[in-house]
Parts: structure tokens; C-alpha cells; sequence
């Protein structure tokens, strides 16, 4: 009598999978599409190798100038002018100063919104600012520093982290503004300052407040150079928050206005409560969009002649016994931008999920 | 009866929104006006002190400084500061349509890359956008021009195409286009060609509509707009001919030549905004619902009249918007051609012009005037085009 055994189940044939079938399937499917992966594969062969071969294996990482072997990156002028690149010219001796302020920043920005009482957090954020000033400009019993001696990496943070946080209660108030309807004349202003800064480019705002400012101010008012710079780019930044918040605004339901007026909260209360927490949980992508671009923006402070770590690429080269080094200058700074905006556009998924509440 | 938990009922003057309103927007208008009178007062004050001269009377005096790059004739000697105003915005216009038309094509293929089914080009195209987007422009255009571009070989050793076209550190020279009697009527053909490829569309869509039948015309059009100029060309006897650069001494002589400056702009400026482009195009075909395509395919289309006639349609809809503002944002980027000294407004009027004439005010605000109104002219482009794209209801 025959007796029924199962068979093993024979392995799928490999037409339908494995890594033959996924090259058929996604790299060889067609003529064209073999032509377009064999020009991709040679653009890779003609760009890969050789920039890996100057970036790495042909660099010179240590030793003294003129040990320097042509072929490869000379990173030894990176390492010799890394201070420059950092701080500018900020005296060496307090170079603990900013350390110390980036420390409180990381702690600041990873440990504040994890805070339960809401007393700490306000008086925290009022502090972190104070504290960060005095320890990088001085005074109470520190040593100043001028402004004209900050620069490098550092002033490039500085720039970007005031323009975001200053301007993100002008760019609310404004997004207010123009949201209101039973205020024309309020409106009004508003959509103009808005309208006028996106509708120039920053450089010709930057040129503004470093060359007409001064002239709007009497004489007793000294303005620093860089407080010029700020100003321009905190107002910049407003229009462009301002907007981004105005989309959150108006993808609120008109329901949500309902119901916090049929609470009987005031105008503001409804606001702080119910309105803007979620119009600005809508925004983050784009806020932190617009922060992403600020902080590129901030290479353009170099053009008023502030020394942001752009700047010191130039400035560096100036040295005579350092010439001829822009290739590894750019290059060092292109990382560390690249570096920068990418981590922030990752953080942005990292928090957008962490605020959604659509369970 | 303890009414003192309940608010006050009374009708003064704050408690109707009406009037905080009113009085809150007097008030701000108080404040705002009170500034600009404070401004205005100390910047004549300023002025009146430093000895500045104010109005526009220097837009008519001699500049007296020389310009690497007009499209109008303009003279170190005798041309004026309006001229010089002219020729940074025309400029400025130059960068704008070349960077806007390059930008377009880079950034149609990437984003369309993007979502190819190869897997390689799909992550080519990710790679570029991650990379280049990430990176400030200013840092690609000083890269352009102080490395890239620096590093080209000088005139004697230049790169030659054909012996006509030469690339060097100098700039990009190619022949100069010579125009003689006659070849105005090879304009005049263009231009009657283009009118009736005009029409030949509107006849065509109409056939469609009446009968179903296609037209094939992209390839009739593509004939007849260069078949009629050529025709025209050789009948007349060949009127325009290209002046040759030629090597003397240490540079070339003839030819139309572009400046590395303009040559580092444009490469940034288009490969930057097309990173931009991209994610614009991928997004806007990613919108249209895949039961779009699919219901297409059922009915037995093709894949390239499904592209054309159902899924482009709805993808530009969606593409358009956001396109048109990169364009305005790459017309504001060009403005830092003043790093690099390209002669657009910003570096031929915030720059050159400032320092000699020392008149601020006016000069940024006209500066900032003229980037005021490609905005609106571009915003006003935008609404017109938002329009016509709209889903009609029939």
C-alpha cells in the first residue's frame, strides 16, 4: 500500500527570486534600463575611486608642510588652522568659554523638553541665553571678548541660533497678524513686511542693516557690527517663519476657533492653549525646513565682512606660509555644512514623530 | 446673592471685541508711525550732518568705472550711473532665464530619476539631491570659481573644440554670430513659422475633439520650425556667417566671450535650485493616484500618450506652484554674484556704485526695488498659471 509522505516544498525557481532575479528586476529589465545602470555604473567607476584615492588613501593626515606629497588632500593645513576654523580669532586661552556654551546648548536642547514642571523650563529658557552671552562676550569678572574677535564655526552656530530663536515670536505674532480678519489696518502691516522682505534677497536686507541702520539711529546709538548682521537676519527669518506658521494656521478646523471661544477663552488663551500648539505641531517640517536654511543663509554674513567659518577659508589662505590650500579649506567646509543640515533634517523626523498624536 | 465669581457684565469700552479691536489697531498704527517718524527724522539729521547729498540727481552723472559684461553698449568715459543701473539688471535678467532654464532640465531629469525603476539611478538621483542641497550656495559658487574654474589652463594652453569653441581660464569664447543683408527675412520666417505651428495646434486639438483622430504634432512642428529658416537660409544665400576667436598675444580676439564669473553662476545656481526642482517633480507624479494610470492602461494606451495626456496633466498641477517659487529664489540667489564680482545689480550698485557715491538710502532701496518687481511680476506669472490649470467642471 502506498504510503503518502510529503514532499519538501522545492525552492521557489530562480527566475522569481534571489539576487539574480532582483538584478534582472531592477538594474537589467529592459535595453534602456541596461544602458541607464551601465552609465550609472560608469559614472560611479569615474568619480568614487578617485575621491576616495584624495580624500583618503593619497591624503596626508600628519608631518610638517613640507613633507606634504601633492597627489592627495593636504588635511595637515586643516589640522594646523582647526582653531581658526572653530573659534576665529577668539584668544586661545578661553577657547573653554564657547566649549562650555555648547555643552549647555546639547544639554539645553536635549534635556528641556523632557522637563515635567513648566516653572523650570520658562526660567531655564530665560537663563540659557543670559548665561550663553556672558560666557562667550564676558564681563562679571570674566575677561571680555570683542565681537570683532568671534568667528569660525562658532559665530556661524551664533548667527543661526539667535536668528531662529529670536525670530520665532516676531514670525508667531506676525502669522497673528495676518490671520486677523477684524484688524484691516494691522493686517495690512503685517502683509506688507512680510511680502517686502520674501520679495528681496537677503544680501540686499543684510546690506541694509549694515549700511543704512546706523543712519536711522542718533548719534549717542553705537551699533556693533555683528548686532547689525543679527538684526537683519532675525527679521528675514520672522517673514519667512511668519508664513510657515500662517499654513499651520489655516489647516486648524474652523471647529477648533468654535470650541475655544464656546469655552469662553479669550482671544489669547485660545490661542496659547488650543490654536497654536497644533497649527505649530503642522509646521515642524517646515520650520525646521526654514531653520535648515538659515543656517546656509548664514554664509552671508561674509559679504558684510564677519568672519563665519566660510569666511576663514579665504582668511586662512592669506597666511604666506599657507598658500594655495582652498581645495582642502572648501572641501572641510562643505562637510561640516552637510553634516549639519542633514543631522537637522533627520532630527525633524525624530521629533515629527515624536509630536504625532494620530494614533 | 454672591455675584462676585461672575464676570463683570458691565458695557465699557474693553469688553466689546469691536473696540479692543479698534483701539488695539490705533494703537499699533500709533507706534508704527511714531517709528518711521523717528527713522526718517534722525536719517535727515544724519545725512544733513555727514554731508551726504540726497535725491536721484546722480543716476545722470559719468560712472567712470568699467563693467566685464554689458548687453548694452556701455563706455567707462561717458555712460552714466542709469546705465550702469541698466546693465545690472539686464544682467541679473541674463543669470535668471539661463540658471531658470538650466535649473528645469536638471531637476525634470533627477526628479523623474528618482522614481525610476532602476535601482541605481533611483539612488544616483537621492545622492545628488542629499548632496547638493545641503551644501549653502555661496560655498558652491565660491568652489566654482575659485577652484573649478581657476584651475582651467591659461589662454595659450586652452581646451579647443573644432578650433572655434575654447574653454579657458579667461572664460568660455565661442564664434560670434555675424549678421548680413538679408537675414532679416530668416526672422521673418521663424516668426510666420511659429504662427502657424500656433495655429496648426489649435486646428489639430479641434480634429481631436471632432473625430478622435491624433495629430502627430511634436514631430510636424519640430519640421516646420526648422525647415522654414533653413529653407529661407539657403535661399538667400547663406546671409550669416561666425566671426572666428582667434589666439593673439596673450588672449582671444573675436568671438563672444563668457565670463568664468558668469560661467561659476550659472553651474551653481542651477545645480542647486534643481535639487530643489527635483523634489518638486517627485512629488507632484507621486500625487497623482496610480488608479489614474492604471485606469489608462485598461482602456489600451500607450505608456508615452499615458505620461502626456493623463498623468502630466495632473502632475503639473501639483508641480507648477512651488516650481515657479525656485525660480524667484534662484533670481534672489543670483544676487551673491557680488562674492565673485559678476556685474549684476547687487555687485554693480549695492557695490561699485555705493562706494562711489556714497548715497545709501537710495541706492539699496532702488536695488531692492528692482528684486521687488520680479516678484510680482513672477507671483503674478503664478496666479495666471494656478488659473488656467485649475480642474475645470464641465
Amino acid at each position: 500500500m502506498a504510503v503518502y509522505t510529503m514532499k519538501e516544498a522545492k525552492p521557489a525557481p530562480s527566475t522569481s527570486k534571489g539576487v539574480v532575479f532582483w538584478l534582472r528586476e531592477n538594474l537589467f529589465s529592459n535595453i534602456s534600463n541596461t544602458l541607464l545602470t551601465l552609465l550609472g555604473m560608469y559614472f560611479i567607476y569615474t568619480t568614487i575611486p578617485p575621491l576616495l584615492d584624495w580624500m583618503i588613501f593619497d591624503a596626508t593626515w600628519s608631518g610638517t608642510k613640507e613633507e606634504v606629497v601633492k597627489e592627495g588632500a593636504r588635511w595637515i593645513f586643516i589640522i594646523e588652522k582647526f582653531d581658526q576654523f572653530m573659534y576665529g580669532f577668539y584668544p586661545e586661552a578661553l577657547h573653554w568659554r564657547p566649549n562650555l556654551v555648547a555643552i549647555i546648548s546639547i544639554i539645553f536642547v536635549f534635556f528641556i523638553p523632557r522637563l515635567s514642571s513648566i516653572k523650570i523650563k520658562f526660567v531655564s529658557m530665560l537663563l540659557y541665553p543670559v548665561v550663553c552671552f556672558i560666557l562667550i562676550r564676558g564681563g562679571l569678572g570674566l575677561e571680555v571678548v570683542g565681537t570683532e574677535k568671534w568667528g569660525g564655526l562658532m559665530l556661524t552656530i551664533l548667527v543661526a541660533a539667535v536668528g531662529i530663536i529670536a525670530s520665532f515670536p516676531i514670525g508667531i505674532l506676525l502669522a497673528l497678524g495676518r490671520q486677523s480678519d477684524n484688524m484691516p489696518i494691522v493686517k495690512t502691516l503685517c502683509v506688507g513686511f512680510i511680502e517686502f522682505i520674501r520679495g528681496v534677497p537677503l544680501i540686499t536686507i543684510l546690506f541694509m542693516a549694515s549700511v543704512v541702520l546706523p543712519l536711522f539711529f542718533s548719534d549717542g546709538i553705537e551699533f556693533d557690527k555683528l548686532l547689525r548682521a543679527l538684526i537683519g537676519i532675525t527679521l528675514f527669518q520672522a517673514a519667512y517663519i511668519a508664513e510657515v506658521i500662517r499654513g499651520g494656521l489655516q489647516a486648524i478646523p474652523k471647529g477648533q476657533y468654535e470650541a475655544s471661544e464656546s469655552l469662553g477663552l479669550s482671544y489669547w488663551q485660545g490661542m496659547i492653549l488650543i490654536i497654536l500648539p497644533q497649527a505649530l505641531k503642522i509646521s515642524i517640517p517646515n520650520l525646521v525646513g526654514s531653520f535648515i536654511s538659515l543656517f546656509k543663509d548664514t554664509t552671508l554674513v561674509l559679504i558684510i565682512g564677519l568672519f563665519d567659518i566660510l569666511a576663514m577659508v579665504t582668511l586662512t589662505n592669506s597666511d604666506t606660509s599657507w598658500l594655495g590650500f582652498e581645495i582642502e579649506g572648501y572641501v572641510f567646509v562643505t562637510l561640516i555644512y552637510w553634516v549639519f543640515c542633514f543631522s537637522m533634517s533627520q532630527y525633524s523626523r525624530v521629533i515629527e514623530r515624536r509630536y504625532n498624536t494620530d494614533h | 446673592m454672591n455675584n462676585s465669581k461672575l464676570p463683570p457684565t458691565s458695557s465699557g469700552l474693553f469688553n466689546s471685541p469691536q473696540n479692543r479691536a479698534i483701539i488695539f489697531q490705533v494703537l499699533s498704527l500709533v507706534v508704527v508711525v511714531l517709528c518711521i517718524f523717528y527713522f526718517v527724522n534722525n536719517m535727515f539729521d544724519n545725512v544733513a550732518k555727514r554731508g551726504i547729498t540726497t535725491g536721484f540727481s546722480f543716476l545722470g552723472e559719468t560712472a567712470g568705472f568699467g563693467v566685464s559684461q554689458a548687453l548694452i553698449p556701455y563706455d567707462d568715459t561717458s555712460s552714466t550711473f542709469l546705465d550702469v543701473f541698466i546693465v545690472g539688471i539686464l544682467n541679473t535678467m541674463l543669470v535668471g532665464v539661463i540658471g531658470i532654464v538650466l535649473a528645469s532640465i536638471i531637476g525634470l531629469l533627477v526628479g523623474v530619476g528618482r522614481l525610476s525603476s532602476n535601482y541605481l539611478i533611483a539612488k544616483l538621483s537621492l545622492v545628488y539631491i542629499e548632496t547638493f542641497r545641503n551644501i549653502p550656495i555661496l560655498l558652491q559658487i565660491l568652489f566654482w570659481y575659485n577652484v573649478v574654474l581657476a584651475a582651467l589652463p591659461s589662454p595659450r594652453q586652452s581646451i579647443s573644440y573644432f578650433d572655434s569653441v575654447f574653454i579657458n581660464n579667461r572664460g568660455f569664447i565661442m564664434p560670434d554670430p555675424i549678421f548680413e543683408s538679408g537675414s532679416s527675412f530668416i526672422l521673418v520666417a521663424f516668426v510666420l513659422a511659429c504662427i502657424s505651428v500656433v495655429y496648426l495646434a489649435k486646428w489639430a486639438s479641434k480634429r481631436h475633439d471632432l473625430t478622435g483622430e491624433e495629430f502627430p504634432l511634436i514631430r510636424v512642428s519640430l519640421a516646420i520650425l526648422v525647415v522654414a529658416p533653413l529653407l529661407v537660409f539657403f535661399i538667400t544665400g547663406q546671409p550669416i556667417s561666425a566671426e572666428y576667436p582667434a589666439l593673439k598675444g596673450f588672449n582671444f580676439k573675436g568671438g563672444i566671450t563668457i565670463i568664468p564669473e558668469l560661467l561659476a553662476l550659472i553651474f551653481a545656481l542651477s545645480i542647486y535650485t534643481a535639487t530643489y526642482i527635483a523634489e518638486a517633480v517627485r512629488a507632484g507624479i507621486e500625487a497623482v493616484p496610480p488608479g489614474q494610470k492604471e485606469a489608462a492602461k485598461s482602456l489600451g494606451l500607450k505608456e508615452h500618450v499615458i505620461l502626456r495626456k493623463v498623468v502630466l496633466p495632473q502632475a503639473l498641477r501639483v508641480i507648477i506652484p512651488p516650481v515657479i517659487n525656485q525660480y524667484l529664489n534662484l533670481v534672489k540667489n543670483s544676487s551673491l554674484a557680488t562674492a565673485i564680482g559678476y556685474p549684476e545689480i547687487v555687485t554693480l550698485f549695492s557695490g561699485t556704485t555705493l562706494n562711489q557715491v556714497g548715497q545709501a538710502i537710495e541706492i539699496i532701496l532702488m536695488t531692492m526695488a528692482v528684486y521687488l518687481v520680479f516678484s510680482i511680476v513672477i507671483s503674478v506669472l503664478l496666479n495666471w498659471v494656478n488659473a488656467r490649470m485649475e480642474i475645470k467642471g464641465r
